[in-house]
């Protein structure tokens, strides 16, 4: 661990009188699961709706005159359409290196009203937040200026009955649509609300100041459909639904293309590039990459670790797993990773070697669980 | 009465004459968290104390059952591959792992009782 303490999220407290078992995650003191266990949290969150702190997560605004001058130079440095991003909408995207690898991959909300015209809203992890922060102020123009939010809080409540949940306290959330963004209030809180989250179900992202978290959390939680959800229910439920983990399904070396995070970068985009690292990412366009990231549902009930080791059934390496572990929903192993481009069609056999020894497993088209957005 | 003895591993062995039966402690299972993987020794295999007779894995890490006692694995208790959940149910009782015949009973006497294992844990 680094030298300095762990540093805590304001609703420390209130994850450790609900029995919370907390461990150090990127540099902060998280919940990792409460009472019920990561399975019986993980099935919570597909059948009602389940409380995450993210407040560990990464804040800030960019803020320039205007929206076409700060969007231009937010493009320089990720491949998505931000440009034509409407106002109160959020996108996916990854700001990534001259080499097309991934620094992180984070949301970006372009704010609604006339007021706001010029500020975009990143969200970006909190293991890479303040490389990310480095690393784009290193690259603005003048005149724009990225203002981080440590005096917010954030949290995500997940799955179906989160729509219910939301509009007894926010009325407006519930006419939301995915990816819809804006500034609402919740019992009189003031809050911004985007309708996203990284769990496959329906569900909102809410940002609040740091001491009202407790409240607004406590209000949720008072709900009998709501349980607090710890971050090992968050990982198998992201796995689930074929959503990256930034340092194990994508990093530096992985380019948004092989990571299969085509859908994310822009038409104009893939034109025009104008990005860090666009050569190799439109070259891989054109020609296809030499290996692409691909579900893998080993067929036995043993989980297949990041790190093992993928062989064809003639025996050659051909990749290694990034993510696995046990999909609760799926009831059963479930696990990621980069095989080469010839293997990576849904059905390929193969083989993952598991504490030495070779275990049968499937290439399978992601997500594990359909994906359950309020579209 | 059989006795039971416990291993810094987190295992319990339950002697009964030169039988012992081993699994892995409440406390262990309760530090594993869900419990959904579970691999079983042949039957007939010999081990020695310490060597790692099984697997076991949790939703979030994979962990090795030690065995705290030296023998052959005369029976394995293969529901638990089919209902690793059991191990969270009743980790002291029906979700035992193997039966060991022991070639050493000078080892089992080498373990902690009860009171010792409780405060091996605190």
């Amino acid at each position: 661990m680094a030298s300095q303490s762990t540093l805590k999220t304001p609703l420390f407290d209130l994850h450790v009188s609900l029995g919370a078992r907390m461990v150090p995650f990127a540099g902060y003191e998280m919940p990792v699961q409460y009472k019920p266990g990561i399975i019986a949290e993980h099935k919570h969150t597909r059948a009602k709706c389940g409380l995450f702190d993210v407040s560990h997560m990464g804040q800030a605004f960019l803020i320039g005159p205007d929206h076409a001058t700060v969007s231009k130079a937010l493009e320089a440095l990720v491949p998505a359409e931000i440009a034509g991003l409407d106002e109160g909408s959020q996108r996916y995207t990854q700001l990534t290196n001259p080499q097309g690898g991934i620094l992180d991959d984070l949301m970006v909300t372009r704010l609604a009203g006339d007021d706001e015209d010029g500020s975009l809203f990143l969200v970006v992890n909190a293991a890479c937040k303040h490389a990310d922060y480095a690393w784009i102020r290193e690259h603005l123009p003048h005149g724009i200026h990225l203002e981080e939010q440590p005096d917010q809080a954030l949290l995500a409540l997940q799955g179906p009955a989160s729509e219910s949940v939301m509009a007894q306290h926010c009325p407006e959330a519930a006419a939301m649509k995915f990816m819809d963004s804006g500034p609402m209030l919740f019992d009189g809180i003031e809050v911004n609300v985007s309708r996203s989250g990284y769990t496959g179900e329906d569900g909102y992202e809410i940002s609040v100041a740091n001491d009202k978290a407790v409240e607004l959390a406590e209000t949720l939680l008072a709900h009998e459909e709501t349980e607090a959800i710890g971050l090992g229910a968050r990982d198998s439920l992201r796995l689930e639904a074929g959503l990256c983990l930034y340092g194990h399904d994508i990093d530096e070396t992985t380019s948004p293309v092989e990571a299969g995070l085509l859908w994310s970068i822009g038409k104009r985009r893939r034109e025009q590039g104008g990005f860090i690292g666009a050569d190799r990412i439109l070259r891989e366009i054109a020609e296809k990459p030499s290996r692409r990231r691909v579900g893998i549902k080993p067929l036995g009930r043993a989980p297949a670790r990041e790190g093992t080791e993928i062989m064809s059934k003639s025996g050659e390496k051909i990749g290694v797993i990034t993510s696995g572990g046990f999909g609760p929903t799926v009831n059963g192993p479930v696990a990621m990773g980069y095989v080469s481009a010839q293997n990576a069609k849904p059905g390929t056999e193969l083989d993952l070697m598991v504490r030495g020894k070779p275990q049968p497993a499937i290439i399978e088209k992601l997500p594990f669980v359909p994906n359950n957005f309020k579209r | 009465m059989s006795e039971v003895r416990f291993s810094e591993d987190h295992e319990w062995v339950k002697l009964d004459g030169d039988v012992a039966t081993i699994g892995i402690t409440n406390h262990a299972q309760e530090q594993l968290g869900d419990v959904v993987f579970v691999e079983l020794p042949a039957i007939g295999t010999t081990f020695s104390s310490g060597d790692e007779a099984g697997v076991i894995e949790s939703v979030k890490a994979a962990s090795e059952l030690m065995t705290p006692v030296s023998g052959e694995v005369v029976e394995t208790n293969g529901t638990l591959e089919d209902e690793p959940g059991k191990v969270n149910e009743d980790a002291e009782g029906e979700a035992w792992f193997i039966k060991v015949k022991v070639s050493d009973a000078g080892e089992f006497a080498k373990l902690m009782d009860a009171d010792a294992y409780k405060a091996f844990c605190d």
